[in-house]
């Protein structure tokens, strides 16, 4: 072997070429990362948008929309939106027996126009009848005579008039006319198609605040009625106002009972998993009787036992109730990480350099499962919803006239053939959410945890 | 396999007994009484009952009392359905629910499995984005909407073929089940499509299924007996948890489309505060739904056995 001759010069330190160290692209925290890689999603990025968008329509709706959602619009009930709001003033209504004439016009016919304050009504008397029954249909009477809501019989030949005045609202009826013999035999039959306007007289249309002085009409003039941008439901209050005070009391239990169970379930699950041995035994055992309990059985079974007083709107209860059924899910995934997390070389290290039990926990532990927690969270807002709303049709939910989501479902499905729009709305409204929901889970856990990633 | 068994029973057993010490102690926290409804109750009256029904016991006494008549089968007589045993109105509507619920059940495993590998199979493609898309509003839309618009759709398309193509509402022949077995059976179906997709996504990555292309074996037969058969498995997994979400969620298509089931029998219960009938089907509900938990945790350890090893 060659003797290799060292000199002083070979102890000389290269020059070090420093820009290689340098970093060229900024330093990104764990949630700075998080945020870009979740902007890059489309479709979670346009949900935490509808998710703003619901939060505005929750909390600053009101404030714009300023319609009382317990008030009555008798004069608009079960009325859709876009439906015509004009009404004509008219005189008082005074007190009508028959008209003087007979109208012109054979069978069954008008005396007068017929308006939302009276449909009076003639026909030409039937010889040798002893009665007459009136009946009215909103529905076409057809030939299997589907005579609807019988309005009066009427005794005597020459009692061939009839003033109806019973809740009448401006749309369609067919008026039936049955005329009897006194055995009971049936001597005729008539039928008429009626389309009622809507009227209303200069003191109501004052009373109702729509116009401000009684002097400003005349009558024959026009008048709009209030205002019902997602129309009224079957007792007149307006949709939009239930809508907004029901998305309050869905989203208020939505996102307040996950974030309740959760942040139980994270010391619960924590507690478990960094004590470990019996005591994380006897935890889990216990959460997994909890997680055994049919959860729908038992949401009933806790609002009942919970009780609604009179006057109480029953939403505590059921966020207590929420809150007792679902920590154990997060406690379990929280022990689950801590577990993993308790092995790691910064947690060693960390305790070396001399870290108490409770700072490592805070400190480490914590932040490192936060990825999991979060998308957790938005994935139990979403069941939460759920949960409220079919509570809430069973009619187990919020108490009326609360609102909620659910309870107006729940109102809407009883009129769905012939207004429709009173079940689509809050349908749609718990849809979006929970769509939207959905959606911001799947792109935060793509966007926080690796680990989780669904395959897409 | 007897041991993971004998294990799991008796899990089963402690949480059946969970349950019932559960609603026992939460029955027993419901403002008012049973007896508050009948005003013309003097206080000997009152005593008298509260003796017949052995209400005036501790409530120790009641719970062993209770507890007992569970272990004999007895639930009681219902307080609001004069001489009708609650044991009685359990056998009547189950069988109704059970019928409903093992229908929907078929409906979202089959249907989830069928939609899942049929997605994954054309990833990225249209099939795909249009189930995907329908999972998602099936995830989305809550039972009762879903049952109210197939009612809906049903009355419509009677009327547009002038005859009864499918019962609306009712319940007896076998086209009675099928539009609510359906409905109910959607939710879930939706969510096992999306666990089956991901789970074959995952798959088609595997060494086995790489082993298997490389010795040859046509694509039909990699795809039935090696992918479809292990992705299968975490679907079999939910579908424990699946039942007790199809069997509650049966009240609501039970009420929506008029079935006589235990389902809306409980509902209605509830509305009347009938005690017996309440904790008598809580305690009913909750053991089914722990023994068919249990007996897909044993299908499931028969299937794959490392489960067994846990």
């Amino acid at each position: 072997m060659a003797e290799v001759q060292l000199s002083q010069a070979d102890f000389e330190p290269l020059h070090a070429d420093h820009e290689i160290q340098s970093i060229s692209r900024p330093s990104l925290s764990y949630w700075q990362d998080a945020w870009i890689r979740l902007k890059s999603n489309t479709r979670a990025l346009i949900s935490l948008y509808i998710v703003v968008g619901l939060l505005a329509f929750t909390l600053v709706g009101p404030l714009l929309w300023t319609v009382d959602p317990a008030a009555q619009d008798v004069d608009q009930i079960s009325l859709p939106p876009g439906a015509d709001r004009s009404a004509t003033i008219v005189a008082p209504y005074e007190p009508w027996s028959g008209s003087s004439v007979m109208p012109i016009g054979a069978g069954l016919r008008l005396a007068d126009e017929a308006t939302s304050e009276a449909v009076r009504l003639h026909w030409d008397p039937v010889p040798g009848a002893a009665s007459y029954s009136v009946y009215r249909s909103l529905f076409n009477v057809g030939s299997d005579r589907a005579l609807g809501l019988p309005l009066v019989d009427l005794f005597g030949e020459d009692t061939s008039y009839f003033e109806d005045r019973l809740d009448l609202t401006p749309r369609t009826y067919h008026y039936s006319v049955i005329a009897f013999a006194a055995d009971g035999s049936e001597l005729g039959f008539e039928t008429l198609e009626v389309d009622v306007s809507r009227v209303i007289t200069a003191e109501q249309a004052l009373e109702r605040g729509l116009i401000r002085t009684i002097d400003e009409v005349q009558i024959g003039d026009e008048v709009l009625m209030a205002l019902h941008p997602f129309g009224t439901d079957y007792l007149g209050r307006d949709m939009l106002a239930r809508l907004m005070h029901g998305a309050q009391v869905s989203l208020f239990i939505g996102i307040a009972a996950p974030l309740l169970f959760v942040l139980f379930g994270v010391v619960y699950g924590s507690t478990a998993g960094f004590i470990g041995g019996r005591v994380d035994q006897a935890f889990m055992r216990f959460a997994d009787f909890v997680v055994a309990l049919p959860f729908l059985l038992f949401m009933i079974l806790f609002k009942i036992a919970f009780g609604i007083g009179p006057g109480e709107s029953g939403i505590l209860p059921m966020l207590v109730a929420l809150v007792l059924l679902s920590w154990p899910a997060t406690s379990r995934l929280v022990r689950g990480q801590i577990l993993q997390i308790r092995e790691e070389g910064y947690i060693n290290a960390s305790r070396l350099l001399g870290a108490k039990n409770g700072y490592l926990v805070v400190r480490h532990m914590i932040p490192n499962t936060m990825g999991v927690i979060l998308v957790t969270l938005t994935f139990a807002v979403p069941s939460a919803i759920f949960t409220e709303a079919f509570l809430s049709f069973i009619g187990m939910g919020v108490a009326p006239p609360t609102p909620s989501w659910g309870s107006m479902c729940n109102e809407g499905i009883k009129t769905m053939l012939t207004t429709p729009h009173e079940l689509i709305f809050p349908a749609l409204f718990i849809s979006i959410t929970v769509l939207a929901f959905n959606l911001l889970g799947d792109g935060l856990r793509d966007a926080l945890d690796a680990r989780m990633r669904s395959t897409e | 396999m007897w041991q993971y068994t004998l294990k799991r029973l008796i899990q089963g057993v402690i949480t059946v007994w969970f349950i019932a010490t559960a609603t026992f102690f939460a029955m027993h926290n419901v403002p008012g009484d049973p007896l508050i409804n009948d005003r013309s109750v003097t206080e000997d009256i009152r005593a008298n009952l509260e003796e017949k029904y052995g209400l005036n016991k501790p409530i120790v006494d009641q719970y062993f009392i209770y507890m007992g008549n569970i272990l004999r089968g007895d639930f009681g007589i219902s307080f609001t359905q004069e001489n009708r045993l609650v044991n009685d109105i359990i056998r009547e509507h189950f069988p109704v629910s059970a019928i409903l619920g093992i229908l929907a059940v078929v409906f979202a495993g089959l249907g989830g499995v069928l939609w899942g590998a049929l997605t994954a199979l054309y990833r990225n493609r249209l099939p795909d984005v249009v189930i995907m898309f329908l999972v998602i509003l099936g995830i989305s839309v809550p039972s009762f909407v879903v049952a109210a618009l197939a009612q809906l759709a049903l009355v419509n398309v009677n009327d547009v073929l002038g005859f009864s193509l499918l019962p609306v509402a009712g319940w007896g022949t076998i086209w009675h089940m099928l539009v609510p077995s359906m409905v109910l059976g959607l939710g879930t179906m939706a969510y096992l499509t999306r666990l089956m997709r991901s789970s074959m996504l995952e798959i088609v990555n595997s060494d086995f299924i790489r082993t298997a292309k490389a010795k040859g074996l046509p694509p039909t037969k990699i795809f039935t007996s090696h992918q479809l058969r292990n992705a299968i498995l975490p679907v079999i997994t939910v579908l424990g948890p699946s039942i007790a979400a199809i069997t509650t969620g049966g009240f609501v298509v039970e009420l929506v489309f008029a079935i006589p089931g235990l389902g809306r029998y409980f509902v209605q219960a509830v509305q009347q505060l009938d005690y017996t009938v309440i904790m008598g089907t809580t305690v009913f509900y909750g053991a089914f739904l722990v023994f068919m938990v249990i007996v897909v945790d044993l299908l499931y350890g028969w299937i794959d056995p490392r489960v067994r090893l846990e």
